[in-house]
C-alpha cells in the first residue's frame, strides 16, 4: 500500500504553492505550537522516542534519545554561570545523491523552523544554527526570508508564539565544503574555522559549539517533529516495519525514466518506489545493473539482490548496504560502473579535509588506482591491493570521511571483481597483440 | 583539498585593493551579520562577511568576485582576528575564489549521479566555448570548474552560474542559457525542462495532485 497524501508532512515539496507563512499555515504548519511547548520537554521527547524516528541524515541515531543527551542542568562557565545550550541543524546537504533538505528549504521552510523552536525547547537550548551548505543560495534566500516572516508573526524571538519561551534561530550559510556535513566539523565551521573534525569525546552533548552543550539534527528530522507531536507517535509508527519507524523523502536519480524526490514509507520495497513514481528502469527492469541506495558512502548492491529489498536501515543493512539519507542513485547495463565508482573516489580525494594522514593520501591512492582499473592499466593483484588499502583507511580517521571513501570501492571489488579482471586481460591481450 | 592557488601579493594588486572598506550598506549588513554570533565570538562571522566582501569586489569588477589579500586582511582587521586565519578559512572553502574570476563562473556538476544523466556533454558544450578549468575567457565572461555534487541529483545534469541553478540540462539547453547569458539576459533558472515544475516525477503526478492547482489542506482528512 502506498502512503496517502493525507499522510504525508511535506505537502508542498515540488513547490507549486508559495512557500510563504500564510500558505504554509493555511497547510497546517506553527498551528497552536504553543500547546506543543506547554506538554513540557519531558512530555516532547517521550513522544519523539516513542514514534521511533531515527535521524534522517544517514547515521540513523534515534533522535528522542539524541535530544535526551543534553544536560538537564546546564554546566558552568569558569565565572560560575550556566552555559548556553544549542541546536544545530545540519542543512549541509552534500552527499552525492542526497537533494531532499534542499526541497524542504525551499518550499516548507516553515516546517523546518517550527521544528527548530520545538526540538530547542525540548531540549533546553538558547538558540538554534541552521548551517546550510554554501551552494543552496537561493534557498538560504528563502531561509533567511521565512526566518523573517516568523520573527514578525511573534513565532520566533523573545517569547516564542505566546509560550513565554525565548528562543532565537539564526542561518549560516557554508561555503563548499562537503566535510561540514560531520557534526563536530560543522561546529568548527561555525566558530569560524576550517571544517575539520574534532576528536570525539567530548560528545558535542557536553562540549559543543563554543564549548557549549549542542546537539545537531538533520534538517528532515527536525522538520518532521512538529507533525510527530500533532498527530501522535502512534501515527508515526504506523509506517514501516518494526525499528524503521515513519515516512521519510526518497530521491531517485539516475537511469530512471522519471527521477524525483518523493515521500514515502519507510520499508517499501525498491521495486514498487521504482514503478510507482518513477516511471520503471530506463530500459526496463532487465536493464538494471546496480543501485547505490543511500548516497555515494554506501556499497552498491546488484540488480538481483536489490529488486525486492525493503528501503530501510534494516532491509538495506541485509544486503550489504545501507539507507543513508536515502539518495537512490539508479544505474542501469550502460554504466561504465568502474568510472561511476572511481567518480565517487575522486570526490572523496576532493573533499578530504587533510586532518588525518590515512584520508588525505589514502583517498588520492585509492582514486589514483581507480583510475588505472577503469582503463584495466593495472595487474590483477592490485585488485587485491586496493582492497586491503581500503581497509586501512576504514576504521582509522577521525570522522567516517574514511570510511565513506573505503565501502563504494570495497562494494565495487565485492560484486563487480569478473569486470575490472576482464578490462585487464582485455588492455594486457591488446598490448601483447601490437608487440607482435 | 583542491589544487587552488592563492593570487600573489604584489605592489599593484595593494595599490588597487590596500583600502578597501565596506560600502554603506554593506557595512549596515555587516553589523547585522556580526550580531547574530554570541559576544565575543564574533569571528564566526568570518564566513558570511567573507562572501559579503567577495561580492562588493564582485559588484566593483562587474565579476563573480574574488577575495585579494589586502580585503582578507581589511576582514581580519575588522573581526580582531590574525590574518592568517582569514586566509585559512578562505583558502579551504572552494566558493571563495582567491584568484581573479570571469564574469560568470559556469560550475558544472560532474559527479556520478550527474555523470549518469550525461554530464559529459554539458562539460563538453563549455569546451567548446573556450572555456577551461582555472582560466578566464579572453573576453573576460567565462570561467569554468567542474564541481562536485551541488545537490540538485533529482534534476540532473546541472550547472550553477554565480548564483542561479540551471537543471535537467541537455547539451542544446545549456547553450541556450549560455547564449542568453551573452546576450546580457537572464533566463529561468530551475528546471530547464518545459514539462517539469521542479523534482516531481515528469508527467502525471503520481502524489500529491491536490496542491498542483490549490494549496490543499489535508488536515480534514487526518
Amino acid at each position: 500500500m502506498a502512503l496517502a497524501d493525507k499522510d504525508r508532512i511535506f505537502t508542498n515539496l515540488y513547490g507549486y504553492q508559495p512557500w510563504n507563512l500564510k500558505e504554509a499555515q493555511a497547510r497546517g504548519a506553527w498551528d497552536n505550537t504553543k500547546a506543543l511547548i506547554e506538554r513540557g520537554n519531558a512530555a516532547i521527547i517521550d513522544e519523539m522516542k516513542a514514534s521511533g524516528l531515527r535521524g534522517r541524515g544517514g547515521a540513523g541515531f534515534p533522535t528522542g534519545m539524541k535530544w535526551s543527551f543534553m544536560p538537564k542542568q546546564p554546566p558552568l562557565d569558569q565565572n560560575g554561570n550556566p552555559k548556553p545550550s544549542f541546536l544545530v541543524i545540519n542543512a549541509d546537504e552534500s552527499e552525492p545523491g542526497s537533494c531532499k533538505d534542499r526541497e524542504i528549504m525551499r518550499h516548507d521552510p516553515h516546517l523546518l523552523l517550527e521544528g527548530a523552536l520545538v526540538a530547542g525547547f525540548a531540549m533546553g537550548a538558547r538558540a538554534a544554527y541552521i548551517y546550510i551548505r554554501g551552494e543552496y543560495i537561493r534557498e538560504a534566500e528563502t531561509l533567511f526570508a521565512a526566518r523573517d516572516e516568523a520573527y514578525a508573526a511573534g513565532l520566533l524571538g523573545k517569547n516564542a508564539c505566546g509560550s513565554g519561551y525565548d528562543f532565537d534561530v539564526f542561518v549560516h550559510r557554508g561555503a563548499g565544503a562537503y566535510i561540514c556535513g560531520e557534526e563536530t566539523a560543522m561546529i568548527e565551521s561555525l566558530e569560524g574555522k576550517k571544517g575539520q573534525p574534532r576528536l570525539k569525546p567530548p560528545f558535542p552533548a557536553g562540549a559543543g559549539l563554543y564549548g557549549c552543550p549542542t546537539t545537531v539534527n538533520n534538517v528532515e528530522s527536525i522538520a518532521v517533529a512538529p507533525t510527530i507531536l500533532r498527530r501522535g507517535a502512534a501515527w508515526f509508527s504506523s509506517f514501516g516495519r518494526e525499528n524503521n519507524k515513519g515516512t521519510k523523502l526518497f530521491q531517485i536519480s539516475g537511469h530512471v525514466n522519471r527521477p524525483c524526490v518523493v515521500e514515502e514509507e519507510m520499508s517499501i520495497p525498491f521495486s514498487e518506489l521504482i514503478e510507482r513514481h518513477c516511471g520503471g528502469i530506463r530500459g526496463g527492469k532487465d536493464n538494471l545493473l546496480a543501485v547505490i541506495p543511500g548516497g555515494s558512502s554506501v556499497p552498491l548492491v546488484p540488480a538481483s539482490d536489490i529488486w525486492d529489498a525493503p528501503m530501510d536501515f534494516d532491509g538495506l543493512k541485509a544486503v550489504g548496504s545501507g539507507l543513508g539519507t536515502a539518495a537512490v542513485i539508479v544505474m542501469d547495463k550502460s554504466t561504465d560502473i568502474v568510472r561511476a565508482i572511481s567518480r565517487i573516489s575522486y570526490f572523496y580525494k576532493h573533499e578530504s579535509c587533510g586532518q588525518c594522514t590515512p584520508c588525505r593520501e589514502g583517498t588520492g591512492w585509492m582514486w589514483r588506482v581507480m583510475e588505472r582499473l577503469r582503463t584495466g592499466d593495472a595487474h590483477v593483484d592490485e585488485i587485491d591491493m586496493l582492497q586491503q588499502v581500503t581497509k586501512q583507511v576504514e576504521g582509522h580517521t577521525i570522522c567516517a570521511l574514511g570510511d565513506a571513501a573505503a565501502w563504494p570501492i570495497q562494494g565495487l571489488i565485492k560484486h563487480f571483481r569478473p569486470e575490472i579482471e576482464r578490462r585487464i586481460e582485455a588492455r594486457s591481450g591488446s598490448l601483447q597483440e601490437a608487440a607482435e | 583539498m583542491a589544487d587552488r592557488y592563492i593570487e600573489p601579493d604584489t605592489p599593484e594588486l595593494r595599490a588597487r585593493w590596500g583600502n578597501f572598506t565596506w560600502t554603506e550598506a554593506n557595512a549596515a549588513k555587516a553589523k547585522e551579520v556580526v550580531a547574530r554570533y554570541p559576544e565575543g565570538r564574533q569571528r564566526s562571522a568570518v564566513m558570511p562577511l567573507l562572501d559579503l566582501a567577495q561580492r562588493q569586489v564582485g559588484a566593483e569588477l562587474n565579476t563573480q568576485g574574488w577575495l585579494p589579500i589586502p580585503v582578507m586582511e581589511f576582514l581580519a582587521e575588522y573581526l580582531s582576528m590574525p590574518v592568517i586565519r582569514v586566509v585559512e578559512v578562505a583558502s579551504f572553502y572552494t566558493m571563495y575564489n582567491i584568484a581573479p574570476i570571469g564574469r560568470f563562473h559556469v560550475q558544472v556538476c560532474g559527479t556520478t549521479p550527474c555523470m549518469l544523466r550525461g554530464s559529459d556533454d554539458i562539460i563538453a558544450a563549455c569546451k567548446s566555448r573556450g572555456m577551461k578549468k582555472g582560466h578566464i575567457t579572453g573576453d573576460g565572461m567565462w570561467s569554468f570548474t567542474e564541481v562536485e555534487c551541488m545537490g540538485n541529483c533529482a534534476s540532473a545534469p546541472m550547472v550553477q552560474i554565480n548564483d542561479d541553478n540551471y537543471e535537467d540540462l541537455t547539451a542544446e539547453r545549456m547553450d541556450a542559457v549560455l547564449d542568453a547569458l551573452a546576450r546580457g539576459e537572464s533566463p529561468k533558472a530551475g528546471t530547464q525542462d518545459p514539462a517539469r515544475h521542479t523534482v516531481e516525477p515528469v508527467g502525471e503526478p503520481t502524489n500529491l495532485a491536490a496542491m498542483v492547482t490549490a494549496n490543499h489542506d489535508y488536515r480534514s482528512e487526518w
